[in-house]
């Protein structure tokens, strides 16, 4: 029976020790951590709110950027294909104009070329007409001493210069 | 499976030497009398029994205050009561009445107890358990004061409590008192950590645990008088309505049978309470400490027995160990939760709207007869 029966001495010592744990924790103790507690669950919360909304924003973000770089992708074909084109004009403009230039050019060469052998031909008909006078000099000088020989020469002569059988030659 | 063969090894080992150790004792001594060791234990003493040798008792002397209404107040320690001495007119009784309490003999030769308010061991060990509990909320509460919400959650100790004080609130105290649950909390996790604690440092086999503190009736009562006075000072009115003029038919509130069976579970249910908490703790107390002076019960039936009754002990007494852990966690959650249901019930208001308020008090009422 004596464990049943409550002895004063613990019941006063109960009440204190329980009174002033009860004091201090409801009031300095329970309150803080539950209160601390419960902003955390509220900032997680949040935060998971937060999350999901950077998560949808990110999903539009990336829907947009896969946009833009279609439209890129599309521009930058559309570009090749414009600079492809146009290296085709300028290549051929150039091979064009080059082709036009180079005719130009032959026939300036041809034509130098061409003036340039009459000036030779003239040059060497002046050359063998003064080689056959001084040749004909010489001969002259020598066979003129005879009359016989004077007067067949210039017979001769006469005959070549009659036109019907002249036989002289042509620059050509 | 290693660890259990080990264990099983050691176990055999041990129950190889006792016998040979108590062998010798039992020449020099009687059979130990077991009912007074047990019931030395959850009783209460003037001393803090730590250790006994064979030839020295080591124990810590508690304050002695009484106050007689012959001499006044008397205060000293209780080294100078041992062995039965008497010191300024008090000893502690050896027999008769007040068995193992100071005593103040009367002028006429009768013993008087004096209205004795000594720091006994039971005591001692509570306000030493309430220093450890005071200790263990407020550094985890400095450790909230100190971070902010944004901060990381708590690790260690801190971790440790927060999950025991969301479990309590979350799992007991919301839905069990209801919507104005907040006043009740800190009361209600006062009374879950002060009886936890209590009963865990109970079971501590040696000092300055192992008091046989939340197993002594007068801390179940000052516990269970908490409740009562929660339940009662904040009780609605519909509360005391329904006990004072229930509805029942006339004729049973006419002649008061109703209010007076509705009066009488005012007193009752904070009774089980007190009596649910003491007689666990007490129990769970007694039976360790039975089984392992099974041990010291069987030395004088030779060598054989002893030893196979110390493994048996033994495993029993680790059985009772784990079982007792369960039970120190169980009983602090019952005694929290049903305080929170008997408050819980007495916050209810009448039903206004029965779609959104009928399924409260049926969960209520559901959970308190589960847990009865």
């Amino acid at each position: 029976m004596g464990l049943l029966q409550p002895e004063s001495g613990l019941l006063f010592w109960m009440t204190l020790a329980f009174g002033v744990v009860f004091v201090v924790l409801a009031r300095y103790g329970f309150p803080v951590i539950l209160r601390a507690i419960e902003s955390r669950r509220e900032y997680i919360d949040s935060a998971l709110d937060a999350a999901r909304e950077a998560e949808r924003k990110c999903a539009t973000l990336e829907t947009r950027s896969r946009e833009i770089v279609d439209q890129a992708e599309v521009r930058r074909n559309e570009i090749l294909r414009e600079a492809d084109a146009q290296r085709k004009q300028i290549l051929a403009d150039a091979r064009q104009k080059a082709e036009a230039e180079g005719q130009q050019m032959l026939e300036k060469a041809r034509r130098q070329a061409e003036s340039e052998r009459a000036a030779i031909l003239g040059d060497a008909k002046r050359e063998i007409a003064a080689l056959a006078v001084a040749i004909t000099e010489r001969m002259l000088r020598e066979d003129l001493r005879d009359r016989d020989a004077q007067t067949q020469l210039a017979s001769r002569l006469m005959d070549e210069l009659d036109p019907k059988n002249r036989k002289t030659w042509t620059p050509d | 499976m290693k660890l259990l063969k080990t264990f099983l090894k050691i176990v055999l080992l041990a129950a190889l030497l006792v016998p040979a150790g108590t062998l010798r004792a039992q020449e020099t001594e009687q059979d130990p009398d077991i009912k007074q060791i047990v019931l030395g234990h959850l009783g209460d003493s003037y001393e803090w029994h730590i250790l006994s040798t064979s030839d020295s008792e080591w124990s810590l002397p508690l304050p002695v205050i009484v106050h007689s209404p012959a001499s006044g107040w008397h205060c000293f320690s209780a080294a100078r009561l041992r062995e039965g001495a008497e010191y300024e007119g008090l000893r502690i009784a050896s027999e008769g009445e007040y068995a193992g309490k100071i005593v103040e003999r009367q002028d006429d030769g009768s013993d008087l107890r004096p209205l004795d308010l000594s720091l006994t061991k039971t005591a001692a060990a509570l306000v030493l358990n309430c220093l450890l509990l005071l200790w263990m909320v407020m550094s985890a509460a400095r450790w909230y004061r100190r971070n902010k919400a944004t901060d990381r959650a708590p690790k260690g100790f801190v971790g440790l409590f927060e999950m025991l004080v969301t479990e309590i609130v979350d799992g007991v105290i919301e839905p069990c008192v209801g919507p104005r649950y907040r006043k009740f909390a800190p009361y209600l996790l006062t009374a879950f950590f002060f009886i936890l604690v209590n009963n865990l440092m109970g079971l501590i086999p040696f000092f300055p645990g192992g008091a046989n503190v939340s197993g002594n009736i007068a801390v179940t009562f000052i516990l269970a008088l908490a409740t009562f006075l929660a339940v009662n000072i904040f009780g609605s009115k519909h509360y005391w309505k329904d006990i004072l003029w229930p509805d029942v038919p006339v004729w049973l509130k006419a002649f008061p049978l109703m209010p007076l069976i509705e009066f009488v579970g005012i007193f009752t249910k904070p009774f089980a309470l007190m009596i649910r908490l003491f007689a666990n703790l007490m129990a769970g107390h007694a039976v360790i400490l039975s089984l392992t002076c099974v041990i010291f019960a069987t030395v004088s039936m030779g060598a054989a027995i002893n030893g196979s009754m110390t493994v048996v002990s033994v495993l029993f007494t680790i059985f009772m160990y784990c079982l007792e852990l369960l039970v120190a966690f169980i009983q602090a959650y019952v005694f929290t939760m049903l305080s929170a249901v008997f408050i819980g019930l007495a916050q209810e208001e009448p039903e206004k709207e029965p779609e959104t308020e009928a399924p409260q008090p049926l969960e209520n009422s559901k959970t308190a007869t589960i847990k009865q």
